[in-house]
């Protein structure tokens, strides 16, 4: 087979991932569209290996490493996601902006209830 | 001769005007002897210097006042016959309008800057008269166009005044950029300033542009002399007091056009087609203004008319190239206008009203000015050229010089050639000066019917339009362009006699001067010699002309007056305010009474041509700067903020908008390293 | 630059990619399946459902993998991805309260420039990716991903990264228990009971009821609110 089929497939299915990383709201969705992106690698992983055929096998192993290391990630990610949802009431990337510079103009209450919010936890 | 004495002639009415300008405010009683005494004295000394001159003498003297790497500019006086004459006249007109002004200016709270500007006017046109340099002559004609513009505001309370001021300004100074560029243009062929080393450089055929000299000069003649296209200012000039109209208007500034035309027309008889054009001019200005002055109902405005009108004449005498005639006119004129500016100016102080239709209605208004009333109608007959006049002799010596230049034999008294004259010239000037004296007898008898021998005011009682206050109300005719000055004085006063013997004093040389001149031939002798007697054959028709006017205008008028009673037979009351009054102005003009009243709508053409255009001009630059310009302006600040917005975005707190900057630098750098 | 064009002139088995052969049709199809499943995933506003959709985009992926003949990735990817870390998405999606059905929020602001940007991304990786592998064929023998070779290697050489994945993944463990509990869920100390002396059984039969009715406090508020 072509290599270039596994390897555009991937290049594809990264850019979807890339995609949903940057446009979705939800933290859990955008957590979804990272494990879209790894398993990109992964393929891209393995289709290497199968085309090079090297005697350490390193594109499998690499492969079950990551897919290991994704598994760990987004144990971890859902917790904290679990925590901030705890805290402010809500999965929305768009309003964890605790960390931006105040904006004086924008008349947004959310943000800035989130910052009092959080000033008042931590 | 001393030559202190014609320098203090200019010098007395400046230092004059300086001190009244020093001490108006802090000690007033000082402005009516600092206002008189100058200018009376040097209208003396000018006599003084006059009757040193002598006849057929002239003096030259000059120091050298600047170089300027080009000509140089000298303070330099010539004197001859000229010189004399117009001094004169300007030194009598002064102090009588000076003295007139003190009982006519008598509550204004302004009359020591009114004083101090007529006496600055006064040194100005000395300064003029005697000025043996262009640049200095310059320098007095502008003094004098300043003087004119601020007296013409001088009641700037009113919106009428202030815009009269500024008309006056923007129209002649229209005039005096070319006239200048014309001086320029003069100095730079001739190579001096001096008006002899110009004048000698003409004779001597060294002018190398004398059309385009002579028609540049001619654009600032007609913008200072009121002649058509520049002469609208002159109507609504009158909105300023009424001496000022006399001095300024009538006798002196207008006629300083007429005397720079006088003095350099060796340089104007080079070029016959500049001749040829003031000729067209003069002719269009006396018609038309003539026209317009019989369709007036403010009696100031006729006045100014007719000065148009008679400022046309001399005009057409100097395009005949006869400059005797036209000077001659010049002083008599001065006299005759000058005195019915002020006996309008009693009639108007005691009638309370500018209006002559006002005026009809009012019985017995010439029992109470019985002084004005006889010298309006001495200066009204002079105006309209009667022997023994002196308008009579004037106004022949005009139509002869036009016969002799329409025949081909100008009178040019040694100027230049006789050929140098067009024949065209002298015929427009003829005809036309033939039918204005036709059109100037019908609108003098007009006014003086229809002001003071109405028929209507005889009928009424005693009407209450008499005693209402000055303003809307005082019964002028709707719709008549109408320039009321502000009024100060008591009309229930008799006037002064400040008011009354000025007038009896310009009488006289209004009566007398032409007898008195062409008896002994010291006149022409004061001139360039030519003699100023009409011929037969002229004077025949000019009188002619002049009798048949007056007597068409006194058939229009009984016949208007005749159908007013039948229209109206058993009306005791007063005919109500605004209604037309018996005006055989418009039975003579017919329809064209309606456009002549408005001054054939030429303020409505220069509107649309020039000024509209200009404003709309402005508009457009202050459009281009508020949105052209101001863009940028206001595109740097809001670029600035613009960046400002997108430096912050790094700084918004959202992850996905970091992420994405980040992936999107990661794209591009890739790009470029695979690329480059 | 064609991709299906490019007919690579240095296999002497003078393959083209016209030719059929079953394994790239199938992996085209099931390649189309997985990219149009993910792309669903991202896109749809059903949050549940885009958790369903990358379900078949993995396991359309453990069928690529079958076809590169790594079949013990594969079946790990099914284990661990489908099984688990699915699950734990929609554990999450239930536990922040995702709304079922149409979400009308789901793209943030941010889904223009995300877009722009992933076009630049997929165009410049496929450019470069068609570029240089334009005459590149992998030879699928069998075999290279069976289980035992997937044992032998892993427990040769990569042993040592194996064993600090496995100190990872415990840390992680650890790190979520710490990260998902909350303060309130105390369990509460065990208090001494009162002891009681020289009562009537039934009377201290009912005091004792009585007393161990007491330790209540405030119940901690279960994780699911």
């Amino acid at each position: 087979m072509h290599l270039v089929y596994p390897a555009v497939l991937a290049a594809l299915l990264f850019s979807v991932g890339v995609y949903g990383v940057l446009a979705r709201r939800n933290v859990v969705l955008v957590l979804m569209s990272v494990e879209l992106m790894l398993n990109a690698v992964n393929l891209n992983l393995v289709a290497f290996d199968a085309w090079l055929r090297d005697s350490l096998h390193a594109g499998q192993a690499l492969t079950l490493f990551t897919i290991t290391v994704a598994a760990a990630e987004i144990g971890l990610g859902l917790a904290i996601v679990l925590l901030v949802f705890r805290t402010r009431g809500t999965a929305d990337i768009d309003r964890l902006t605790a960390l931006g510079d105040p904006n004086e103009d924008a008349p947004e209450s959310a943000p800035e209830a989130a910052v009092q919010n959080d000033r008042a936890v931590a | 001769m001393n030559l202190a004495l014609p320098a203090l002639v200019p010098a007395l009415p400046a230092l004059g005007a300086a001190a009244i300008l020093a001490t108006g405010r802090r000690a007033p009683g000082f402005a009516r002897p600092l206002a008189i005494l100058p200018v009376a004295a040097s209208a003396v000394l000018a006599l003084v210097v006059a009757l040193q001159l002598g006849t057929g003498q002239s003096l030259d003297a000059a120091t050298r006042l600047t170089p300027t790497g080009g000509p140089d500019i000298s303070l330099a006086i010539h004197l001859d016959g000229f010189t004399s004459l117009i001094s004169l006249l300007v030194g009598l007109v002064a102090t009588c309008v000076q003295v007139y002004s003190t009982a006519y200016l008598k509550g204004d709270p302004r009359y020591p800057s009114y004083a101090a500007l007529v006496s600055l006017f006064t040194a100005a046109m000395f300064l003029v008269v005697y000025s043996g340099d262009l640049i200095v002559l310059l320098v007095g004609w502008e003094i004098m166009g300043i003087c004119s513009y601020f007296l013409i505001g001088h009641h700037w309370e009113s919106a009428d005044a202030r815009s009269a001021s500024l008309k006056a300004f923007l129209v002649t100074k229209l005039g005096d950029v070319p006239f200048l560029f014309g001086i320029f243009l003069l100095a730079g062929d001739a190579g001096t300033f001096r008006i002899s080393g110009v004048l000698e450089a003409a004779a001597g055929g060294k002018l190398g542009h004398p059309t385009l000299i002579a028609l540049l000069l001619l654009a600032g003649v007609a913008g200072k002399s009121a002649q058509f296209p520049l002469h609208t200012w002159l109507p609504d000039a009158m909105a300023g007091p009424t001496p000022v109209s006399a001095l300024i208007h009538a006798a002196t500034m207008v006629a300083a056009g007429i005397y720079l035309v006088a003095r350099l027309l060796p340089v104007f008889l080079l070029s016959g087609a500049a001749l040829l054009v003031l000729s067209v001019m003069a002719a269009v200005t006396m018609v038309g203004s003539a026209l317009c002055a019989l369709a007036q109902d403010d009696l100031k405005r006729v006045l100014a008319y007719s000065t148009v009108g008679q400022l046309g004449y001399m005009a057409g005498a100097l395009a005949s190239g006869d400059r005797d005639a036209a000077v001659f006119h010049l002083v008599s004129h001065g006299a005759f206008k000058a005195l019915l500016f002020l006996t309008a100016g009693v009639v108007i102080h005691t009638a309370h009203t500018n209006s002559i239709s006002a005026m009809s209605r009012m019985p017995g208004l010439r029992r109470r000015v019985p002084d004005a009333y006889w010298t309006m109608g001495i200066a009204l007959v002079a105006l309209v050229g009667l022997p023994p006049f002196a308008g009579f002799f004037s106004k022949e010596a005009v139509l002869t010089a036009a016969e002799h230049a329409a025949t081909g034999e100008a009178l040019t008294n040694g100027l230049g050639p006789a050929s140098a004259v067009p024949c065209a010239a002298g015929w427009i000037v003829l005809v036309s000066g033939a039918l204005t004296a036709l059109i100037t007898a019908a609108y003098a008898t007009r006014l003086w019917l229809v002001a003071f021998h109405s028929p209507a005011a005889a009928a009424a009682p005693a009407a209450p339009a008499v005693e209402q206050a000055g303003g809307r109300a005082d019964g002028h005719a709707a719709g008549a362009p109408y320039s009321p000055e502000i009024d100060e004085a008591d009309p229930t006063q008799p006037e002064p006699p400040a008011m009354r013997w000025p007038l009896w004093v310009l009488a006289v040389p209004t009566m007398g001067l032409g007898v008195a001149g062409l008896r002994s031939d010291w006149l022409p002798s004061l001139l360039d010699g030519g003699s100023l007697r009409p011929s037969t054959g002229t004077a025949v028709i000019g009188t002619g002309l002049a009798l048949a006017g007056i007597l068409i205008a006194y058939a229009a008028w009984s016949s208007a007056n005749a159908r007013a009673a039948r229209t109206a037979p058993a009306e005791p009351a007063p005919a109500p305010v605004g209604a037309p009054a018996a005006d055989p102005g418009r039975t003579l003009l017919g329809p064209l009474f309606g456009p002549a009243q408005q001054g054939f709508h030429l303020d409505r053409l220069y509107s649309v041509l020039f000024v509209r255009p200009t404003v709309a001009a402005a508009q457009l630059v202050r459009f281009l700067d508020r949105e052209v310009v101001e863009t940028y302006v206001r595109g740097a600040g809001g670029s600035a903020n613009l960046l400002g917005r997108l430096v912050r975005l790094a700084q918004n707190g959202n992850a996905q908008a970091y992420l994405s900057a980040l992936l999107a630098g990661v794209v591009l750098l890739a790009v470029l390293v695979a690329v480059g | 630059m064609s991709l299906l064009a490019a007919a690579g002139s240095l296999d002497p088995a003078a393959r083209s990619f016209l030719s059929p052969t079953g394994v790239e049709i199938v992996f085209l199809l099931v390649g189309l399946a997985v990219l149009g499943s993910a792309v669903i995933s991202v896109t749809t506003r059903q949050l549940v459902h885009a958790a369903l959709w990358l379900v078949v985009a993995l396991g359309g992926l453990a069928i690529e993998f079958l076809l590169l003949t790594a079949e013990f990735v594969a079946w790990v990817q099914v284990l661990i991805y489908l099984g688990s870390v699915v699950v734990l998405v929609l554990f999450g999606l239930m536990l922040t309260k995702a709304p079922i059905g149409r979400s009308p929020d789901a793209n943030s602001g941010n889904r223009w420039v995300a877009l722009g940007v992933a076009l630049a991304a997929a165009g410049t990786l496929v450019t470069l990716v068609v570029d240089a592998f334009r005459t590149s064929w992998v030879d699928l023998g069998a075999g290279g991903g069976s289980t035992r070779v997937t044992g032998e290697y892993l427990f040769r050489y990569w042993v040592l990264p194996f064993e600090a994945l496995s100190v990872l993944l415990l840390a992680a463990l650890v790190g979520a228990i710490v990260l998902s509990r909350t303060g309130k869920g105390r369990v509460p100390k065990p208090r001494a009971g009162k002891l009681r002396a020289g009562k009537p059984v039934g009377t201290n039969g009912r005091a004792a009821s009585a007393t161990t009715a007491r330790p209540t406090a405030s119940t901690p508020p279960v994780q699911e609110s």
